[in-house]
C-alpha cells in the first residue's frame, strides 16, 4: 500500500529540503496521506495508544532520572526526595510507576487484537515479530524499572527472578551459577546489580524506540488488516490516515489518559504492593513475593512446573510461542470473524490467560476447591492453584501448538466478504459509498 | 484434543467457553478460603478526612496527630524522611495560609518546633562533636543514635521508621488505628513470648505459640509494642477530648500525611486534569463523529 507519493512541496524550503533529505515527504506519507482501511475498529487504536505511553515513559522517565540516585544506600530515600521535594516530583514518578501499568494494559489489549483478527499472518509476520521483540523489551525495562526505588518487593523480585539462570546448573553444573553472578556483578544482588539495571532500564527504552519505527515501518509496507481480514482492493476500501485515524486515535487515547489519570491522582499505590514501601533489607524476606500484575500469568506459568530448569523453559516457551505464532496458526482466514470454532478457542485462551494471572498473585498452596482437611495442621487441602496453574497453562501452551495449527485444517470457516466495503455496504447503497470516499480529503 | 471432534461445529466451542467460565467461578470461589498462614483482622472501618477524591486534612487534627507523634511514639520512633520544614509546607500541620510567601524553613512555627530539639553536629571552628538546637531545615530527631542501640533499648526488636509507614502497611492509616487500639488479651491457649503481646491487627504467624486445634489458630500476631494509647495519655490544646480513639484517629491522620504530604494537591490537580481531558475528549468525539459522517463502516 505504500504506493506513490501524494507529497508536494508548497513552500521554498519544502522543495530545498525534499531534494536533500525528503524526512517531510515521508511524515506526510506515513502519517498524513497514509491509506487506512476505513472498516478499523476502536480495537486498532490501541498502537496509537501506546506510542503515547512510550512517549510519557521516556519523558517522565528522564526527569526522574536527574533526581533518582543509583545506590543500594541511597535509592530508596531519593525516590522519596523525588515523592517529598521535587517540584511535582510526586505527579512525575506516579505518572511513570503507573505509566508501566497503562503500557502493559495497553499492550496485552493490543496483542489479543493481534491474535484475534489473525494479524500476524503473511504478509505481516516481520510486524508481528518485531511486536513480539518489544513486547519482551517492555517485559525487561518494567522489569528493570521495578527494582530501581530498592524497596523490599524491588530487591526479592530482582533475587528471584535473577535466580531463575541458576536453573541452568541443572545443564551444565556452573553454568547458571556463573550467569546468575554475572548478571549480579558480584555474589548476591546488591550495588553493583542496582547499578547495572539502572543503565540498561535507561538503555532500553531507546531500544524500543527504535524497535518501534521498524515496527510502523513494516506496517506500512502491507498496510494495516482490518477487522474483516480481507485484503485492501481499493481505494474504496481505505481512507487517508489523517484526518480519519488522527481524530479516532486521538478520542481513543483521550478515554484512555482518563483512565490513566483516574490511577496517577486518586489511586496511584492501587496497582503498587506496600512491601515496596519499605527500604530493601536483604535479611528479612517478605511472607509473599509476587511480580507486578502484567507478570503474573507468566509466574504461574514458572511455579507450575515441578521442575526449575522447566520451569523457567515453560516461562519463557509461554512468550516464544507468541514468536512462532506464524507459523503455527495453518487458517486460511485472517479474522476469527469468520472462524466461529477457533474464536471459541480465542475467548477460552484468554480466560485462561487471565486465570493464570489470578493463580500467579496466589500462594501456590492455597485451596481453591477444597476437599476435606490436612489431619496433622487442619490446614484444608485439595484442588490447589498451583493445580489450576498447570491445567491453564497447558490450555496455555495447547492453543499455540495444537488448536490453532490443527484447527486450521479441518474447522468449517463462515463466508469471507470479498472485499472490506462489502459487508458494510447499505442496500443499494454503492454509489453512495463510493462517493463518500472518492475524495475523502474534501471532508471535515 | 482430537482436531477432527474439535472441527465439527461451534458446539465444541460453546463447551469450551463453558468450561472456562466454570474455572473461573471455582477460581473466584477459592478466593475466601485460600489463606495464608499470616492472617491478620481486616482494619476497622474508620473514616478519615482525606479519603475519596476531595478528602481533605483537617489541620486541627494534623497537628493533635503531630502532638501524640511527638510526646508518644518519638520516644522509640524515628521519622527520618521529615524535616521541621515540612511542618509548615502548604497542606501541612503548621502551614499558615495568612502568610503564603513564608517560605516552610522560615516558618515560626517550624523553627519554634524545631527549637525544642537538640541535634548532633561538628562544631565548624573546633572539629569538636557538639549538640545544637535543631534549625527548620534539620530532619526530624531520631530516638537513637542507630539501629543497634533502637534494637537494644527495645528487646532487640527495631520500631520501625514512621515516616512512610502509612503506604507500607496494608490498609494504611486505617490499619495504624485499628493496631494502635487493637490491643486485647491473648486468647486462651496461647503463649505470649516474654517481651511480646497480642494483637489481632499484627501480622503474624503464631501456629506455634497455639495449642488448640490446628485450624483455628486466632487472627493477629505478636507486636513487641505496648499498648500506647489510652485515654488521657495526651492533653490536646483543642478541647477535642483526650480518648484513645482521638488520639489513635489523630496519629493515624498525622501518619497518613507524613506519608504522602502532597495527597491534597494531587487529588485537587486530579479533579482539574479530569475536567479537562472530559472536555477535551468529548470535543475530540465530537470531531470524530463530523468527520466520519460520510464514510460508511
Amino acid at each position: 500500500m505504500s504506493g506513490h507519493s501524494k507529497y508536494e512541496p508548497k513552500t521554498g524550503f519544502e522543495r530545498w529540503l525534499d531534494v536533500r533529505l525528503p524526512i517531510v515527504r515521508m511524515a506526510y506519507d506515513t502519517a498524513i496521506d497514509f491509506p487506512t482501511p476505513k472498516n478499523l475498529n476502536y480495537w486498532w487504536t490501541f498502537g496509537g495508544i501506546l506510542a503515547v505511553c512510550l512517549v510519557i515513559q521516556i519523558v517522565t522517565g528522564v526527569v526522574l532520572a536527574m533526581h533518582y540516585v543509583a545506590n543500594a544506600g541511597l535509592a530508596f530515600n531519593s525516590v522519596e526526595h523525588i515523592m517529598r521535594d521535587v517540584n511535582h516530583g510526586w505527579m512525575i514518578r506516579y505518572i511513570h510507576a503507573n505509566g508501566a501499568s497503562m503500557f502493559f494494559l495497553a499492550v496485552y489489549v493490543h496483542i489479543a487484537r493481534g491474535l484475534y483478527y489473525g494479524s500476524y499472518k503473511a504478509p505481516r509476520e516481520i510486524l508481528w515479530l518485531l511486536g513480539c521483540v518489544i513486547y519482551l523489551l517492555m517485559m525487561a525495562t518494567a522489569f528493570m524499572g521495578y527494582v530501581l526505588p530498592w524497596g523490599q518487593m524491588s530487591y526479592y523480585g530482582a533475587v528471584v527472578i535473577t535466580n531463575l539462570f541458576s536453573a541452568f546448573d541443572n545443564v551444565i553444573p556452573g553454568v547458571g551459577t556463573a550467569i546468575t553472578t554475572w548478571l549480579w556483578g558480584g555474589f548476591a544482588v546488591d550495588n553493583a546489580t542496582l547499578n547495572r539495571f539502572f543503565s540498561l532500564h535507561y538503555l532500553l527504552p531507546f531500544m524500543i524506540a527504535g524497535v518501534v519505527g521498524l515496527h510502523i515501518w513494516a506496517l506500512h509496507v502491507p498496510g494495516n488488516n482490518n477487522p474483516v481480514g480481507v485484503d485492501v482492493k481499493s481505494k474504496e476500501d481505505t481512507v487517508p490516515f489523517h484526518p480519519y485515524y488522527t481524530v479516532k486515535d486521538g478520542f481513543a487515547i483521550l478515554v484512555f489518559l482518563l483512565l490513566f489519570s483516574w490511577f496517577v491522582f486518586f489511586a496511584p499505590e492501587a496497582l503498587g504492593h506496600a512491601d515496596n514501601q519499605v527500604m530493601a533489607n536483604p535479611l528479612a524476606t517478605p511472607s509473599h513475593i509476587v511480580p507486578e500484575w502484567y507478570f503474573l500469568p507468566f509466574y504461574a506459568i514458572l511455579r507450575a512446573v515441578p521442575d526449575k530448569l522447566f520451569g523457567v523453559l515453560g516461562m519463557f516457551g509461554a512468550i516464544a510461542m507468541l514468536f512462532a505464532l506464524p507459523w503455527l496458526d495453518t487458517s486460511k482466514v485472517r479474522s476469527m470473524r469468520y472462524r466461529p470454532t477457533a474464536r471459541w478457542f480465542f475467548f477460552l485462551f484468554i480466560a485462561a490467560t487471565l486465570g493464570l494471572g489470578w493463580c500467579g498473585g496466589k500462594l501456590p498452596d492455597d485451596v481453591v476447591i477444597p476437599i476435606g482437611r490436612d489431619v496433622v495442621t487442619g490446614d484444608p487441602t485439595g484442588f490447589t492453584v498451583v493445580m489450576l496453574s498447570r491445567v491453564l497453562a497447558i490450555y496455555y501452551f495447547a492453543y499455540f501448538i495444537a488448536v490453532l495449527p490443527l484447527l486450521g485444517l479441518f474447522e468449517k470457516t463462515l463466508p469471507v466478504p470479498d472485499t472490506i466495503s462489502t459487508p458494510v455496504l447499505p442496500k443499494g447503497g454503492a454509489a453512495m459509498l463510493s462517493g463518500a470516499t472518492a475524495s475523502p480529503e474534501k471532508k471535515g | 484434543m482430537s482436531s477432527s471432534i474439535l472441527g465439527r461445529s461451534g458446539f465444541h466451542g460453546l463447551r469450551a467457553l463453558a468450561v472456562a467460565a466454570l474455572a473461573l467461578g471455582v477460581a473466584a470461589l477459592g478466593t475466601g478460603v485460600a489463606q495464608a498462614k499470616t492472617n491478620a483482622k481486616e482494619p476497622q472501618e474508620v473514616s478519615f478526612s482525606f479519603e475519596g477524591p476531595f478528602g481533605r486534612f483537617d489541620q486541627a487534627e494534623l497537628q493533635r496527630g503531630f502532638k501524640v507523634y511527638a510526646e508518644v511514639c518519638s520516644a522509640c520512633h524515628s521519622m527520618n524522611l521529615l524535616s521541621y520544614r515540612d511542618l509548615a509546607q502548604p497542606g501541612g500541620p503548621f502551614w499558615d495560609p495568612k502568610h503564603p510567601n513564608i517560605s516552610p524553613a522560615e516558618s515560626p512555627y517550624a523553627k519554634a518546633i524545631a527549637a525544642q530539639y537538640k541535634v548532633p553536629d561538628i562544631d565548624p571552628d573546633t572539629g569538636d562533636v557538639i549538640q545544637r538546637p535543631a534549625t527548620a531545615a534539620d530532619r526530624f530527631k531520631a530516638p537513637f543514635a542507630n539501629e543497634a542501640a533502637a534494637r537494644a533499648a527495645n528487646g532487640g526488636a527495631l520500631p520501625p521508621d514512621l515516616s512512610v509507614i502509612a503506604r507500607a502497611r496494608e490498609g494504611g492509616a486505617a490499619y495504624i488505628y485499628s493496631l494502635l487500639l487493637g490491643y486485647e488479651e491473648a486468647p486462651a491457649g496461647m503463649t505470649v513470648p516474654d517481651g511480646k503481646y497480642y494483637n489481632p491487627y499484627m501480622a503474624g504467624d503464631m501456629s506455634s505459640y497455639w495449642k488448640g486445634a490446628k485450624d483455628k489458630v486466632p487472627e493477629g500476631g505478636f507486636i513487641a509494642m505496648a499498648r500506647q494509647l489510652v485515654d488521657d495519655r495526651v492533653q490536646f490544646d483543642d478541647k477535642t477530648p483526650s480518648t484513645a480513639a482521638n488520639e489513635a484517629h489523630a496519629v493515624a491522620t498525622f501518619l497518613a500525611w507524613a506519608a504522602d504530604p502532597h495527597q491534597v494537591e494531587r487529588k485537587q490537580t486530579g479533579i482539574a486534569v479530569m475536567l479537562f481531558l472530559l472536555v477535551f475528549t468529548l470535543l475530540t468525539y465530537l470531531s470524530y463523529r463530523q468527520i466520519w459522517r460520510n464514510v460508511s463502516h
